[in-house]
C-alpha cells in the first residue's frame, strides 16, 4: 500500500526536524519543508518525522486512513 | 589527521573563543567580521580541541540540519567546551535513530496543539505573581519573584515533579548549565545527585501512576520496552532542567532588551496583539550564549561556507551571529517587534530544534503580556547581577519598580 504524505505549508516552520530525521523522505527548502515522494512505499520514518515535527504540519495518510502522527 | 591536513592547518592560529562578554546581552564584533569573511573561522576554547565556527545563516541552518553532521561523535572525543566538564549526556547528543526514539516518546506533549491547552494557566500564574508583587510593593526581583516561578511550575505540572523541590533542583540545574565553576568531578557528582533524585521519583510514579508525562515516559518503559531505565532518568533529568531554566532567562532578557528599546516598549504596550511576533524577534534579536556550545562533528567531507570541514573535525554554530545574518535579515542589529518572515534560529534548528519550544513561545508570550500591561512604569531601580560562568546569558537577579 502506497503512503502519502503532505505537509501544511501554513503549519510548517521549517524547524529542520523532518529532513533531519529522514533525508530520504524530506527536503526543506528556504521557508518550508517538502516530501521528497509524497507518494511512496510505507517508511516507519514518515510516521517518525510526523510525530517529532514540532508544529504538527506532516500528514501521514494510507489510503482514506490518517496514519501519522500516531495518535 | 593526514599530513595534508595538517599543513592545510598550520599557522593558523585558532582564535580563543566565545567572543562574547559574559555579562550583558552584547554580540561581539567579530561576528560582523567573520561573517563577511570568506571561509570559517578557527577557534579553540578552554577545553577541548580546536574546532570550525560558522557564523552565517545558510552555514548555521547547513550544519545543524544536515546528518552529515552529528552530535553523539563528541562522546567519543575530546570536544570544545567552556568548562572542564563535559556535558555530552543525554537526547542532546544523539543522532537519529536512537535520538528519533526518544524525541517521538516526548515530541507528543509539547506540540503547539497540547501545548496550548496550558495557556490559561500560564496566563492565571503571571497575574497571580504580579498581584504578589503589587501587594509587597516596589522593588521586586523579576527574576526571582516572576521569571522563574512561572516555567518552573509548568514544567513540573507537565513533567510531575513536586513544585516545592524547587531550591533543591535550583542548585543542581544551575551547576548542569555551568560552564566552569565546577570541575569535571563536581560536576560529575552533581549530576549523579539529579540522576538519584529523580529516579526516587519515577519509583513514586512508578507505585503511584499519576497523569502526568512521567507516568507516560515509565509505561513507555515498562510496557513498550521503547527506552531504558538510564535513557528514562536522564529524559526526566534533561526535561526538567531545558524545561524551566531557558525561559527563566529569557522572560529578563526580553525585559532587558525592550528597556533598552523603549520604543519598542511603547509599540507593544500600545498593541499587545503585537506580543507573538515581538517574542520572535527577541528571539531572534538577544544572543542567549556568550558562545556556541555542542558541537557537530562532521562525519564526512563537507564544504560549509566556502571552508572544505574534513571528516572527523568539529564544527561550532554561533546561533546568536546567524540571527544578526544581513543576508538572511533586514537591517538585522534593528530591534523590529513587527518584523515578518521571522525565521530565526533562536530554538536551534534540525533534529534537535528546541523540544519545548512552542511552550517556552506561549510561557514568553504570556509572561511579557501580563507584565507590561500590568505595569505600564516598569523600570530597572538597581543594578544587574548577571550570571557568568553559564551556557546561557541573563541577569541573575534584576531589581524592578513600577
Amino acid at each position: 500500500m502506497t503512503w502519502h504524505i503532505e505537509i501544511d505549508g501554513h503549519q510548517c516552520m521549517a524547524s529542520g526536524m523532518c529532513a533531519g530525521i529522514a533525508p530520504e523522505l524530506f527536503a526543506l527548502d528556504d521557508d518550508h519543508a517538502r516530501p521528497l515522494h509524497p507518494d511512496g512505499p510505507a517508511d516507519e520514518r514518515a510516521l517518525d518525522a510526523a510525530d517529532a515535527c514540532p508544529a504538527m504540519a506532516i500528514t501521514v495518510t494510507e489510503g482514506e486512513e490518517v496514519i501519522g502522527p500516531r495518535s | 589527521m593526514t599530513t595534508a591536513d595538517t599543513e592545510r592547518l598550520a599557522g593558523v592560529e585558532p582564535l580563543t573563543y566565545p567572543f562574547n562578554e559574559a555579562k550583558g546581552l552584547g554580540i561581539s564584533e567579530a561576528y560582523e567580521q567573520a561573517r563577511t569573511s570568506t571561509g570559517l573561522l578557527r577557534v579553540r576554547m578552554a577545553y577541548g580541541e580546536p574546532a570550525w565556527l560558522v557564523t552565517r545563516y545558510v552555514d548555521a541552518r547547513l550544519v545543524l540540519g544536515d546528518r552529515r553532521f552529528s552530535r553523539a561523535e563528541s562522546v567519543h572525543r575530546d570536544p570544545p567546551r567552556q568548562g572542564e566538564a563535559r556535558s555530552d549526556s543525554g537526547i542532546l547528543s544523539m543522532d537519529p535513530p536512537d535520538h528519533t526514539r526518544l524525541r517521538t516518546l516526548v515530541a507528543k506533549a509539547f506540540t503547539v496543539h497540547q501545548v496550548e491547552k496550558l495557556r490559561p494557566g500560564v496566563t492565571e500564574l503571571a497575574e497571580e505573581l504580579l498581584d504578589g508583587l503589587e501587594a509587597s510593593g516596589p522593588p521586586a526581583d523579576l527574576v526571582e519573584d516572576y521569571a522563574l516561578p512561572i516555567p518552573v511550575a509548568v514544567i513540573c505540572r507537565l513533567l510531575g515533579v513536586p513544585e516545592q523541590d524547587r531550591p533543591r533542583f535550583r542548585v543542581w540545574s544551575d551547576a548542569e548549565l555551568s560552564t566552569s565553576s565546577l570541575t569535571a568531578e563536581e560536576s560529575e557528582a552533581n549530576r549523579e545527585e539529579l540522576r538519584a533524585y529523580m529516579a526516587q521519583l519515577i519509583e513514586h510514579h512508578r507505585r503511584c501512576p499519576q497523569d502526568d508525562l512521567m507516568t507516560a515516559l515509565i509505561e513507555a518503559r515498562d510496557v513498550g520496552d521503547r527506552l531504558s531505565e538510564l535513557e528514562l532518568i536522564d529524559l526526566c533529568v534533561g526535561l526538567l532542567v531545558a524545561g524551566h531554566e531557558t525561559t527563566a532567562t529569557q522572560i529578563p532578557n526580553f525585559v532587558y532588551s525592550l528597556l533598552e528599546h523603549p520604543d519598542e516598549l511603547a509599540r507593544l504596550r500600545a498593541d499587545t496583539s503585537l506580543i507573538p511576533t515581538a517574542v520572535e524577534e527577541l528571539m531572534r534579536f538577544v544572543p542567549l550564549g556568550s558562545g556556541a556550545g555542542f558541537p557537530r562533528y562532521a562525519m564526512e567531507d563537507v564544504e560549509v561556507g566556502g571552508t572544505l570541514v574534513r571528516a572527523g573535525e568539529p564544527v561550532l554554530v554561533a546561533v546568536g551571529a546567524a540571527n544578526r545574518d544581513a543576508l538572511r535579515f533586514t537591517e538585522p542589529g534593528r530591534l523590529d517587534i513587527t518584523r515578518q518572515g521571522n525565521q530565526h534560529l533562536g530554538f536551534g534548528h534540525g533534529v534537535h530544534h528546541c523540544l519545548g519550544a512552542p511552550l517556552a513561545r506561549l510561557e514568553l508570550q504570556e509572561a511579557l503580556r501580563a507584565l507590561v500591561v500590568r505595569f505600564p512604569r516598569l523600570r530597572l531601580t538597581g543594578d544587574i547581577e548577571w550570571k557568568t560562568q553559564m551556557l546561557v546569558r541573563g541577569p541573575r537577579s534584576m531589581p524592578v519598580g513600577w
